[in-house]
């Protein structure tokens, strides 16, 4: 059905009904670039953010970290802290003894470690104090006595390790037989894999290794916690009596209002978690984190409010960063440049817990398929734990990693049949309305005009393989989901809900679950909210990440929240609109659709003499109807996946596609990598406000650039220092790109006008960061002739590729499609 | 166990405060904690992200480094002194129009940095403002948006076309 209705131009405005799709024209707001809601209050330093707010008598904590990767805890002696003044409560792993993790499937830690530390910043006490400072004081005089365990710093001595008694696996074994250091595994095949790759004409394997990184968010992660004790019951019979606010620099308030309850033991209905601006997130406050249950406790334990502010260097520890991932990829194609099969190995360094790990290893291998048509595919993927800091999900979570090296490989393959690279995508493009070899259903696909978009931009034709020695142009694309069909937790409910009330000042206020971490949905739903009920932008107030006033949306994660919760608003706004089109109607005796309402004005379609201000629609639709409010809900559709397990695993609503191109110098003696110019051609369905899309292209390929150039979320070896202590847990050494590294950047929207999303709009916040790594690599071989397999593509390391290269005579301008030899 | 404390008298925004604050404060922790001015913010602590720039007699200063009795008797501007009897800054105002701020967090400090460059050049490069913004890390926008809005209000205060 939704294939048939693609071909004839329709979109689902609601479940089975389909209407024509808009074109540009016919929107008021929709398509245009306006202010963001906040952007006054952000550019007066009006914004308020967790850190922001001062609570009357509020402590100050601060957690206990261990020194060790790996270590049992024999015993911790808290009285010391205790008595010195201006403490007012220590709590240890003992104080809070329940596991959680983001994955129902997969809680393997604690809010502070109960008996056994798994890396170094592994938390092992919290203090509340009077200050910050007497806090610091406080943890230097708890004391610890542990048990140093051997740790495993990479996920190959992880994998091969068999435990002993001195010499443990990280954690008990997740199944019978396993090593206990190992997640998940997953191995898929889809096709005849073996068969295609030996029918190939030309094979190219390779192993590539993509280094961990960080999100580094300007904003530290921050939480307060308020216990307001239920009045007349006593405390010692009664502790769970009472409710508790939790504020918090979370991307994910539903899941953290969840695990504060499951762990704390506390009914959810006692619980209130608000979330202030969010000052970035990028994946990095996706979960939750010690310092919100050590805040949540510490205030039950001292009656008074509780906020932790992390330092940089934790923030760093805390973690949750890109996995490094170990690959080896073998491809075949026909000499005509079609794919004939995929084969994939990876192994995923986990670090010290799950996290979102067991989605991030499927994720490794399912979101690879699109934009191209394969054949036959297999991956075959490992998680492993290791005695570091915990990875998860960052901003094309799981899928950046195995596209880096699947662009590359196109790129070989498409040299080694003497195609131009455009031309071999464009060869092996998937097409819309179907299926990838993985069973994703994929609608929208405006790859092949994403393609063409940078090729013409960057001026492909005439400048690949014919710029001088040292410069080079690359390609890349890439796919990614506009959120996931299933939630974390198996529920059957919406995914996104909004509500929204409408008063008889005119106003229109929008209650929205969503997590506004700088994306802009407190804007989407505004513009939604406007251009549906006719009111100018500026009479939408937008209330918003307050668990107590707005229905739940499940977080700002998957690229989900501007095709989820902008359904769920156009939802509401639609029933709202249509109960004052119907007053309206009655009071001038015409027919619903012949209202319209938009600039503040209900007008007659035709009759121009009917007209009345907005606020008097409204109060005519009030008299008729009662006080005027509706809620609006967007739930996914659960009947398109793969039924094979981990089926439902990357399907989505909606894909997005992107394509880069990328210009480099590169000094052949230096190794030094100047990225001049990226081209970022990204198909968001329909840009709701074009503005905030190309600032999520630009952003994505800016953060894109820095992994491939300068990031590194790397520990010391014994060899080098402390073993697994963090080697740079500071921004300026950490290195994150500053406005004299980042290249120029050119977004070009491409609009595909999916028949799902909001007006047709789908993700743009994280897909278009894909192929800024494997375009720069390929780039850097039109350049020298070298190909550069691991990242960063640092001076040290494209130095050592260049030296093998002179070694082997290939460090040259390659040959331009149609001049080699075949 | 209370730390030392002083008395400092600080001018910010055009208002002498004094206020007690403990010896080893920095003026991003006095104005911040102590004056309730939360616009200046802290993503470090130590001077790697330009998120606490203020201005400190013109000059754009890291707040988190400066030992707040460094800056009494100086005059300290920080973002909430940008707007001018309510009205905006046009860095402020074009930085809004034109998606400069994303999650907003740098935005401060970055607005600092620019009204110091456009005060002492009213009509910069790409290149001068890539220079002057290079202690501000932005990890939302790529930068590009905020060369816009730093060239649209350049050119609005003197006296171009705002381009809105």
């Amino acid at each position: 059905m939704w294939g048939l209705s693609w071909e004839l131009g329709l979109v689902r405005v609601a479940a089975g009904v389909w209407t024509m799709a808009k074109s540009k024209s016919d929107f008021n707001l929709i398509g245009k670039s306006h202010r963001k809601v906040e952007g006054r209050a952000k550019s007066t330093g009006q914004a308020v953010y967790t850190d922001d707010i001062t609570l009357p008598g509020m402590l100050h904590g601060k957690i206990l970290r261990s020194p060790h990767p790996h270590a049992n805890i024999r015993s911790i002696d808290t009285s010391r802290a205790e008595a010195l003044e201006g403490v007012r409560a220590v709590i240890t792993g003992r104080d809070m003894p329940v596991q959680y993790g983001i994955i129902p499937w997969t809680p393997d830690e604690y809010p502070l470690c109960v008996d056994r530390v798994r890396y170094i910043g592994d938390g092992v006490a919290a203090v509340a104090a009077v200050d910050e400072d007497t806090a610091i004081r406080a943890l230097e005089l708890i004391e610890v006595d542990y048990e140093v365990l051997p740790a495993f710093l990479s996920p190959q001595e992880a994998l091969e390790h068999e435990a002993s008694d001195d010499a443990p696996y990280i954690h008990p074994a997740r199944k019978e037989g396993w090593n206990g250091n190992i997640t998940k595994k997953v191995l898929l095949e889809f096709g005849e894999v073996d068969e295609g790759i030996g029918s190939a004409d030309v094979v190219v394997e390779d192993d590539y290794f993509f280094e961990g990184t960080s999100h580094t968010a300007i904003e530290p992660h921050c939480a307060i916690g308020r216990w307001e004790a239920d009045a007349g019951v006593d405390p010692a019979s009664d502790p769970a009596a009472g409710h508790l606010t939790v504020w918090s620099a979370t991307q994910v308030p539903h899941y953290l209002h969840r695990e504060l309850a499951r762990v704390l033991d506390l009914d959810q209905a006692r619980i209130r978690v608000l979330q202030p601006l969010v000052g970035g997130a990028f994946g990095g406050k996706s979960e939750p984190f010690d310092l919100e249950f050590c805040v949540a406790k510490l205030s039950m334990a001292t009656g008074r409010p509780v906020k932790i502010l992390y330092t940089r260097e934790e923030v760093f520890y805390a973690h949750r960063g890109r996995h490094p991932f170990h690959m080896t990829y073998r491809t075949g194609a026909n000499r005509d440049g079609k794919l004939t099969g995929v084969d994939a190995r990876i192994l995923l360094d986990g670090g010290a817990y799950a996290s979102f790990g067991l989605v991030t290893t499927y994720y490794s291998g399912q979101l690879l398929p699109a934009p191209y048509d394969l054949p036959a595919y297999r991956f075959d993927s490992t998680r492993l734990y290791t005695n570091k800091p915990a990875c998860g999900p960052k901003r094309g979570h799981g899928s950046v990693q195995p596209r880096f090296a699947f662009e590359v490989q196109l790129d070989k393959l498409a040299e080694a049949v003497d195609l131009d690279p455009f031309e071999f995508r464009r060869r092996n493009f998937l097409g819309s309305n179907t299926r990838t070899v993985n069973e994703l259903r994929v609608t929208s696909n405006g790859f092949l005009e994403c393609l063409e978009s940078v090729e013409r931009a960057s001026d492909w034709a005439k400048r690949f393989r014919k710029l001088p020695f040292g410069r080079g142009l690359g390609v890349a694309g890439s796919c990614y989901i506009s959120g996931t069909n299933y939630p974390i937790y198996p529920n059957e409910m919406p995914q996104s809900a909004v509500q929204i009330q409408i008063d008889r000042s005119g106003r229109v206020a929008v209650f929205s679950g969503a997590s506004e971490i700088g994306q802009g949905c407190d804007s989407a739903v505004a513009y939604i909210a406007a251009e549906e009920l006719g009111v100018p932008l500026e009479h939408v107030r937008v209330y918003r990440g307050d668990t107590d006033f707005t229905p739940v949306d499940l977080g700002a994660y998957s690229s989900r929240v501007t095709f989820m919760l902008g359904n769920a608003c156009i939802d509401a706004a639609s029933r709202l609109r249509g109960k004052v089109q119907e007053a309206v109607a009655a009071e001038w005796g015409c027919a619903a659709d012949d209202v319209v309402l938009a600039h503040g004005m209900a007008t007659h379609a035709t009759a121009s003499d009917q007209a009345m201000p907005i606020r008097e629609a409204f109060h005519l639709a009030e008299a008729r109807f009662g006080a005027l409010g509706a809620t609006g809900s967007y739930n996914t559709p659960k009947d398109v996946h793969g039924e094979y397990r981990g089926g439902t695993i990357g399907a989505s609503p909606a894909y997005s596609f992107t394509a880069h191109v990328a210009e480099v110098d590169v000094d052949p003696d230096t190794g030094f990598v100047e990225v001049r110019k990226i081209w970022v051609a990204h198909d968001c369905g329909r840009a709701l406000n074009p503005v905030l899309v190309e600032g999520q292209m630009e952003g994505s390929a800016y953060m894109g650039f820095g992994e491939a150039l300068m990031e590194e979320q790397i520990f010391k070896d014994a060899d080098h220092g402390r073993a697994g202590l963090h080697n740079a847990p500071s921004l300026l050494d950490y290195r994150i790109p500053t406005s004299l590294d980042t290249p120029e950047l050119e977004a070009l929207i491409v609009e595909s006008i999916d028949p799902e999303g909001p007006y047709g709009a789908k993700e743009a916040g994280e897909g278009p960061l894909h192929p800024s790594i494997p375009a720069i690599a390929n780039a850097i071989y039109d350049a020298i002739g070298v190909r550069m397999n691991r990242l960063p593509f640092s001076p040290p390391n494209v130095w050592r590729e260049i030296e093998r290269a002179r070694e082997a005579g290939s460090l040259r301008k390659p040959a331009a499609p149609g001049e080699s030899a075949r | 166990m209370p730390a030392e404390t002083r008395v400092a008298r600080l001018v910010v925004n055009g208002d002498t405060r004094e206020v007690g604050v403990p010896e080893h404060f920095t003026l991003l922790e006095a104005l911040r904690y102590v004056l309730g001015l939360t616009g200046s913010k802290q993503g470090c602590d130590k001077g790697d992200c330009g998120a606490c720039t203020v201005l400190v007699d013109g000059q754009p200063i890291l707040a988190c480094l400066t030992p707040v009795w460094e800056a009494e008797g100086k005059e300290i501007l920080t973002v909430e002194g940008l707007a001018r009897d309510g009205v905006p800054h046009p860095l402020q105002d074009h930085f809004d129009r034109l998606g400069a701020a994303q999650c907003g967090f740098c935005t401060p400090g970055i607005l600092c940095s620019a009204a110091a460059l456009l005060a002492d050049s009213p009509a910069p490069s790409r290149e001068e403002i890539r220079e002057a913004l290079s202690g501000n890390l932005c990890r939302c926008t790529g930068y590009a948006k905020i060369y816009d809005a730093v060239e649209a209000a350049a050119s609005e205060l003197a006296g171009g076309a705002d381009g809105a």
